[in-house]
């Protein structure tokens, strides 16, 4: 295999990977916190749509992708408002956020079907991409990669490097004991939701302004729930939602280029390896974890708190 | 400041008044949207068409009942589940799964006639869907794997391999090797209740079903059982009962009636296999069963009334030329309402003007 | 409704002819519905066929009553939604394989309703089949492929393999290698008419793996835009994409249903419809071609336009042998023409084509 297709598998790769990275490292944190969102499909197809609309009126890439953020966070509120103040099931709401998001991007999408926009080019970082061999690989992402990336390592310091962060956690794990202590459950949670909504809507945007200048309904394609398999592959931790995201959207770009070169293996069945690898690889994460007694996921994860005072 | 404080027991007032409340304010925001988005057309005839047609016509109204049979069916199943905190998402890949599997039987035995062959059929398909989501169960029960992730990723597989099916083994050999089955013989297909329509028996075995489970869950220690594990784990442990056990029963049972509605599908309105089979009933199901608060009876009523919305909103798309995703938006914030308005059952909403 | 004011002299002029022409028109405007797959933004299938239906609304004017309804997923549905239809029009052109067997249901329950069917092969007193012969606009986007390719390596996006795709396939690549023998192609399948994110991930693998000629037998423009980006080139799908690839788009298949759907309304007016199968290419002016491209050689432009006469006029057919399968068993023997029925219902690929074929 030459030099120029591995670099094109590695920016493919790259590209597939970097929504779900988004989405999954919001997820992750709102997690952590101890809420289960199942709204992400529907956050990040809004995302996607905003994104695109507001590039194509404004043309600015800065205020599009401010958009698929704010987009996130205004339709994550609304979950945010149900789970925390209405005290709602978590799974149940997060599923009609799902729906509400499909609907209503497909809804005001409707104009924008026949448009398309420029996307965010990829940019070589100089001097950096110039050095043989690892310099195209690793220095000539699109700028939105390189975001994700320090998303993940600000969540990462967020979480395990700071006092809010170790609070958070706290309350992921035991919300009674965090309250009684006198921490602001509903607000850290609250506040959360709105960041795992701001990282779902850009996710969603990077789609729009990266991966293809169009929009149809739909197009997020179930990547908001492979975002959430991630969070738990990534048994909440998060650097490993990279490796997670890599392989996954490694493994979707792999099965086209296997066609490509003719494995004899049908399409259908190529394309189910992504979420087969999924499952196969959360059972042997167990599997490998059965012995120890550390368990990273959050103990208050989709439990309502009731706050008595 | 609007508080919330916890009642001392649930309204019976609010359980009736909750669901009417949320109708309501789903019914405002909807006609809101209209008079945004209608420039010259009356609001009013739209909500005549999307509510009220569908129950006066007696093609529509065949046809609501039609797509509330497998939405009563799946619903029930997931309910059980959901009782317990077992989280079947993936009730659409079952659904899959067993309409394969009921459908091969029909295959199988194509042009051949017999009484034997639909029970035969319906049976495969409860096993296809209770096979289906046994896998999950079984990595729950023996690794700790959430089962709303293997379920969900099971979806897809299921559909992929639907596509598989249907372009290889199962394809119709005279059918100009486009991608869809026989057309099943009349032993394969569900028989019709309402002459002139696509009314097929699945309906009665949704009352039925409905019945039992509502009998099941009041009567029966299982129900019991159920009832408390879901809303405390530790103390169902403490009182003797298997969480293991329920984790397998909740999947099989919702397992085996996804892949029940499946079947009905392929030889009812479907009468084939294509890869048009799967129809999003497993994830609509879902909705179904919160609306009705996890109850047999209020499923009854849910599953109606989404079906409405399904068919009325169709003939709005039809007739009005309105996006057909506005069916979407309008069960989205159904849901979103209902759970809100579930608040006032086990709280009151006290305003407190504050003192400072 | 049926007092609808014309807009201008010109709709008024137009409708004299065309009723100078037919000589009368009948009392009741018909009705006339089309159900589409997809959305009419999709600048693709369904766009072509919302185009025709301009087109028909244009030349039938007033005497026509169309209802459109877009995104109809081929499922059961879609038997409920013929049936509404059905319920208040006259004529119902389907336009998607998958609606044929809930189309055939429904024609049978309303015997005085006629229908249409594109792209099936089901048939009913009242219920006519209809398809375009694309492979034979194919056959000539593969002689411009052909003869433009560097890397001798094409590309194709496919969504199902339905025979239709897999006859579209065979006849690009017959016509690319008739000019140029070293050509290959490799083929990718989607499983999806219209994901414009699968599309280009599709296009961006097939660009990896050498491809520098696309085709795309999917609904978006998608691949167009991700060839331009790239600077290669590609091919219209359905329509003109020219605005998303001004460099890329060689030429494309411009689906050209209009005429088909005056033809059949116009017999519904008089009275003379009655069931058929109607297969339309070049010659009837069903499969026209977008622009090509400026930078195109003289010579390349030649073959692809001597293509085009030699198809309209007979002198051609894309499919003639001799021919080998891909297995190389012997499929056509010199001068030999592929049978309608081998065409309809075509599942190998011929000789020359590495790709492992889907089952």
């Amino acid at each position: 295999m030459n030099e120029g297709l591995f670099i094109n598998i590695i920016i493919g790769i790259s590209v597939a990977s970097a929504p779900l990275i988004f989405a999954a490292i919001g997820e992750l944190l709102v997690e952590r916190s101890g809420v289960l969102n199942l709204g992400v499909e529907g956050m990040m197809i809004v995302g996607a749509l905003m994104g695109f609309v507001v590039q194509f009126h404004t043309e600015s890439y800065f205020l599009a992708v401010l958009a698929g953020l704010f987009a996130g966070v205004v339709i994550s509120s609304i979950f945010a408002f149900l789970t925390q103040f209405l005290l709602t099931n978590q799974v149940a709401t997060g599923l009609a956020l799902t729906l509400f998001g499909l609907g209503f991007s497909a809804f005001v999408g409707k104009g924008y079907t026949e448009e398309s926009i420029q996307l965010i080019a990829a940019v070589d970082i100089p001097f950096l991409s110039d050095i043989p061999l690892i310099g195209p690989l690793l220095f000539s992402f699109n700028p939105l990669v390189y975001l994700a990336f320090f998303m993940v390592y600000v969540v990462w310091h967020f979480l395990f490097k700071t006092k809010q962060g170790l609070i958070l956690r706290a309350i992921g794990d035991n919300h009674d004991a965090a309250h009684a202590i006198g921490h602001k459950v509903v607000l850290y949670r609250f506040m959360a939701i709105l960041f795992g909504g701001a990282m779902a809507g850009l996710g969603g945007a990077f789609l729009t302004l990266v991966q293809v200048p169009i929009w149809g309904e739909g197009m997020t394609a179930g990547r908001g729930w492979i975002a959430l398999g991630l969070v738990v592959f990534a048994s909440w931790l998060p650097f490993r939602v990279i490796l997670g995201a890599i392989l996954f959207g490694g493994i979707t770009i792999l099965q086209l280029h296997a066609q490509g070169f003719n494995i004899r293996i049908s399409a259908q069945y190529l394309s189910m390896l992504p979420y087969l690898a999924t499952i196969v690889i959360l059972v042997a994460l167990r599997i490998r974890l059965k012995n120890k007694t550390n368990r990273t996921v959050p103990n208050c994860l989709g439990r309502i708190f009731h706050s008595t005072t | 400041m609007i508080k919330l404080i916890p009642r001392v027991e649930n309204s019976k007032a609010m359980i009736v008044l909750s669901p009417l409340i949320a109708l309501i304010l789903t019914a405002l925001s909807a006609l809101i949207i209209f008079l945004f988005i209608l420039e010259d057309v009356k609001v009013l005839n739209v909500f005549f068409t999307l509510f009220v047609e569908p129950l006066t016509d007696g093609y529509y109204l065949s046809e609501l009942l039609v797509k509330a049979a497998p939405l009563m069916i799946i619903g029930l199943g997931l309910s059980i589940g959901f009782r317990a905190g077992i989280w079947n998402i993936g009730a659409e890949g079952q659904y899959v799964i067993g309409g394969i599997a009921g459908g091969a039987v029909g295959l199988y035995f194509y042009n051949v006639e017999g009484f034997w062959l639909l029970p035969l059929m319906a049976f495969a398909g409860i096993l296809g869907g209770m096979f289906y989501a046994g896998i999950a169960a079984f990595l729950r029960t023996r690794y700790q794997v959430n089962e709303i992730l293997v379920t969900l990723m099971l979806t897809y597989v299921a559909v992929l391999f639907l596509s598989a099916m249907v372009h290889g083994p199962l394809r119709n050999p005279s059918g100009f090797n486009f991608p869809e089955s026989r057309m099943f013989h009349d032993s394969a297909l569900l028989p019709i209740i309402w002459e002139g329509t696509r009314l097929n028996i699945s309906l009665i075995v949704a009352l039925a079903l409905s019945i039992l489970a509502w009998f099941g869950i009041k009567k029966h220690m299982f129900g019991m059982q159920i009832k408390i594990s879901g809303s405390s784990p530790r103390a169902a442990k403490f009182a003797g009962f298997d969480d293991n056990k329920t984790v397998w029963l909740s999947l099989l049972i919702s397992g085996g009636l996804a892949g029940l509605a499946g079947l009905f599908e392929a030889a009812g309105p479907a009468g084939q296999l294509t890869p048009g089979l799967p129809q999003f009933y497993g994830f609509t199901a879902i909705i179904v069963a919160f609306v009705a608060r996890l109850h047999p009876i209020g499923i009854l009523f849910s599953s109606l009334l989404i079906a409405l919305s399904y068919v009325g909103g169709e003939n709005v798309q039809i007739d009005y030329n309105l996006p057909s995703s506005i069916i979407q938006i309008f069960q989205g914030m159904l849901l979103f309402y209902f759970l809100a308005c579930d608040i006032l059952i086990k709280y009151k909403v006290a305003l407190n003007k504050t003192k400072n | 409704m049926f007092n609808r004011r014309f807009s201008s002299f010109l709709k008024l002029s137009i409708l004299s002819v065309v009723l100078a022409f037919t000589g009368g028109v009948s009392a009741d405007p018909v009705k006339a519905a089309f159900v589409y797959i997809g959305p009419t933004g999709d600048h693709g299938w369904t766009y072509a066929h919302h185009r025709a239906v301009n087109h028909l609304k244009e030349v039938v004017g007033d005497n026509v009553i169309v209802t459109e309804v877009e995104s109809v997923a081929e499922n059961s549905d879609s038997e409920r939604v013929i049936t509404s239809l059905a319920r208040k029009n006259d004529i119902i052109f389907t336009t998607s394989f998958g609606y044929m067997n809930p189309t055939a249901k429904v024609a049978k329950r309303y015997p005085d309703v006629k229908f249409e069917h594109a792209t099936g092969y089901i048939r009913g007193d009242n219920l006519s089949t209809y398809q375009a012969k694309f492979y034979e606009g194919r056959h000539v986007m593969g002689k411009l492929a052909g003869g433009m390719t560097k890397s001798n390596v094409m590309g194709w996006i496919g969504s199902f393999p339905i025979p239709e795709v897999i006859r579209d396939i065979n006849s690009a690549y017959l016509g690319a290698k008739s000019v140029n023998p070293d050509v290959e192609m490799k083929i990718v399948w989607i499983n999806t008419w219209f994901d414009p994110g699968k599309e280009a991930d599709a296009a961006n693998a097939l660009i990896a793996q050498g491809a520098d000629v696309l085709f795309q037998h999917t609904d978006s423009s998608a691949a167009m835009t991700i060839a331009e980006e790239n600077g290669i080139y590609s091919f219209g799908q359905a329509s003109n994409m020219r605005e998303w690839g001004p460099n890329a788009q060689l030429s494309g298949i411009v689906n050209n249903w209009g005429p088909y759907y005056v033809e059949r309304v116009q017999a519904v007016l008089d009275g003379t419809w009655t069931s058929t199968d109607t297969l339309g290419g070049v010659k009837e002016g069903w499969v026209k071609f977008a622009p090509m491209n400026n930078n195109i050689p003289f010579d390349v432009r030649n073959a692809a336009s001597k293509a085009i006469i030699d198809i309209m006029t007979g002198a051609t057919h894309p499919f003639t042998g001799p021919i080998n399968k891909q297995d190389g068993t012997p499929w056509l023997a010199e001068g030999e023409t592929a049978t309608i029925d081998e065409l309809m219902g075509m599942q190998f690929y011929v000789e020359g084509i590495d790709s492992q074929f889907p089952n």
